[in-house]
């Protein structure tokens, strides 16, 4: 059949990959065991989890006041963490849903892990709400559940409480549709189990999956759907998270451009995580083929894209603090360049205004050290971005008399601690266990894009016949077969 | 007298277009295709009608969306119309903006997992289903073609099926 694709498109799978080599290479981390360094790696994540465990049961038990905060500031890394894990969530989303509104072929072989990358760092996310309540064994009156006072309902006006229905829709919705897309990658590892264990297990994880043409449709056209419905879904979650801040009275939280600005920064700072984790996973699930330096490049340009609009968002708060005339709202930015926090609004803005602009010269966006380094620079001033409009905005506000200053204690940071612990320990797991790239979706452009169907069509034209024709066994009587079989 | 059917295996989503359309030109029709990955077209070549998920999809939205407004006017304005921080809590519509985020949030939530419901149940999807492609093969590289046969056109569907490449052919006892 002809294709028309333009020659100026590199290819997106390198290496003379066939369908079945996709397969092969896909079940690969499945199929075989753990090598040392997983297991080292493994080790170091659950430790830290259990750490993190730690500090949460003995917050739970012990109080609040275990942590740094004080009557002035009552919330420092506990929100700080969880806006920063919600953003990294974000670019899975953005990745397997805009992308895909968009048609961006790239995104096949990087939105299972971006997706597992949301799932996971929704569920580091969801802790922080529940361990930051003072009863946090009440946690359920946040619910609009009838009972028994009379009914007693809750109060629809809090951010915090859209946050709950935020949160809670994100984190499903990313669920199924992750799930959906896994349901044909985890029936070729059923069909192709030995172990009995192994094809139980992916037989019921795969839902009986049979690759109809009607399923196919109905899959291809729930996909969309999601997609359509996860975009503004991904767009309005940090929305309701920044309106924490946004429909407050503090100077330097009141702003309209938080909405935005922190859905930017999410994209930005979960496309950082995405190309930490894939260059490593490229790297030690030998996926090179499929996670190629243009997928890199790519990730960073979205970086640099975000960044910049950080950056944008930042010299507009700046002009406007200015150009508001009101001295609270000037002082509130004076404080964070000049004031005892300095240090850290500094280091996020080098990190997050400064950093991605590098990217601008293709030698270091097409390097893969140096999109490493950048990766985990933006996501620690990613950090220091929800740090400092949270601890700066509220450490000196109206009251002089209220100014004061905060200082974590080791469970603030043991909890962050285990929360980055307990994302590797799912994602490492996750890693030898799931289908870590949607194997289906890349056979499904292996024609249009993969290295050696793109060289036919360079050769012979865009009507080269693309496949080998099948060596066929002369054709057999059906007619007496048809009779035989039904005396029979 | 039982059923029988012709299972056809091709080893290329191309050849296996040829046959799709080669045997829809013939008139003879196809029960079922059996691919390791959405092949583009397949449905149309089929003749397959479009699904109408999408519109389920839009229906469970509005209904999200009635969900959340009356839950919030019955809480907010109906049961206990208070005063929470100057909020205007006497009409719906004068303190709507504050229930704009939940409104959102419900339709997106109800159109999404409904629709997925809807999906899971339409093609028959749950944990402990057995699986129903006939030949493990058809989740990895090769595609399956299922035809209904009788004793006059037995022979002339497989012909048209070995013309067009299929790469093994087989009569099989309908269940």
């Amino acid at each position: 059949m002809s294709h028309y694709e333009s020659p100026i498109r590199k290819p997106l799978v390198t290496g003379d990959k066939s369908y079945h080599d996709v397969t092969l290479d896909v079940v690969r981390s499945v199929e075989g065991q753990a090598n040392k360094s997983w297991w080292v790696a493994f080790s170091i994540a659950l430790i830290a989890f259990l750490w993190g465990l730690g500090c949460i049961v003995y917050t739970v038990s012990e109080g609040i006041g275990t942590w740094g905060l004080n009557k002035t500031i009552g919330w420092a890394w506990d929100i700080t963490n969880f806006v920063w894990w919600v953003g990294i969530g974000h670019a899975g989303t953005l990745i397997s849903a805009v992308l895909l509104l968009f048609r961006q072929k790239w995104r096949m072989a990087i939105n299972r892990s971006a997706e597992a990358m949301t799932i996971f760092a929704v569920v580091q996310a969801g802790l922080f709400p529940i361990i930051h309540m003072g009863r946090p064994w009440l946690a359920y009156w946040v619910l609009p559940i009838p009972n028994q006072y009379g009914s007693l309902w809750v109060n629809f006006n809090s951010p915090l409480l859209w946050d709950v229905f935020a949160i809670s829709t994100y984190l499903s919705v990313s669920l199924v549709f992750w799930w959906t897309g896994l349901l044909p990658d985890f029936a070729m590892i059923r069909d192709r189990a030995v172990k009995p264990f192994q094809k139980h297990i992916y037989g019921i994880l795969a839902f009986g999956w049979s690759g109809r043409a009607k399923d196919w449709q109905r899959f291809e056209e729930v996909s969309l759907v999601l997609a359509g419905l996860a975009t503004p879904l991904v767009l309005s979650v940090h929305t309701i998270v920044s309106f924490d801040f946004a429909t407050s009275v503090i100077p330097g939280w009141h702003t309209t451009i938080f909405p935005p600005y922190f859905v930017a920064g999410a994209v930005f700072s979960g496309f950082a995580m995405v190309n930490t984790l894939l260059i490593i996973m490229r790297k030690v699930s030998n996926l090179e083929n499929y996670i190629t330096i243009q997928h890199i490049e790519l990730m960073n340009i979205v970086i640099m894209i975000t960044g910049s609009i950080v950056g944008v968002a930042y010299i507009t708060e700046l002009f406007m603090a200015w150009y508001s005339g009101v001295e609270y709202e000037q002082y509130a930015f004076l404080n964070r360049a000049t004031g005892p926090y300095a240090w850290a609004y500094w280091s996020m803005m080098t990190c997050n205004v400064f950093s991605p602009q590098l990217m601008w010269f293709p030698k270091l966006r097409r390097s893969i050290m140096f999109s490493f380094f950048i990766s985990i620079v933006v996501n620690i001033g990613m950090w220091f971005e929800r740090f400092v409009i949270i601890v700066t905005s509220l450490h000196r506000d109206y009251m002089p008399s209220a100014w004061t200053m905060f200082s974590p204690t080791f469970v603030d940071i043991g909890i962050f601690v285990g929360t980055i612990g307990f994302f590797f320990v799912l994602f490492l797991l996750y890693s030898r266990t799931f289908p870590v790239i949607a194997q289906a979706e890349v056979k499904s452009i292996l024609k249009a894009s993969g290295e050696k169907f793109k060289k036919i069509r360079a050769e012979k034209g865009d009507d080269a016949k693309l496949y080998v024709e099948p060596k066929q066994e002369p054709l057999p009587d059906f007619s007496a077969q048809f009779n035989s079989k039904s005396n029979s | 007298m039982a059923s029988k059917s012709l299972h056809a295996i091709f080893t290329d989503d191309d050849i296996l277009m040829q046959a799709v359309k080669a045997l829809r030109e013939k008139k003879y029709s196809i029960k079922e295709v059996f691919c390791p990955f959405p092949v583009h077209g397949l449905d149309k070549a089929m003749g397959l009608s479009h699904t109408r998920l999408a519109i389920t999809s839009f229906l469970y939205g509005l209904v999200g969306l009635a969900v959340a407004t009356w839950m919030m006017d019955f809480i907010m304005i109906e049961d206990w119309p208070q005063n929470i921080g100057g909020k205007p809590s006497f009409s719906y519509i004068e303190n709507m903006p504050a229930f704009v985020p939940i409104m959102f949030e419900m339709t997106v939530f109800f159109a999404a997992h409904l629709m997925v419901i809807t999906f899971y149940m339409r093609s028959k999807l749950w944990p402990f289903k057995k699986s129903e492609n006939p030949d493990v093969r058809t989740t990895d590289d090769k595609f399956l073609m299922e035809i209904s046969v009788n004793e006059n056109n037995v022979q002339a569907i497989a012909e048209v099926l070995h013309e067009n490449g299929a790469s093994e052919i087989k009569l099989i006892d309908n269940k």
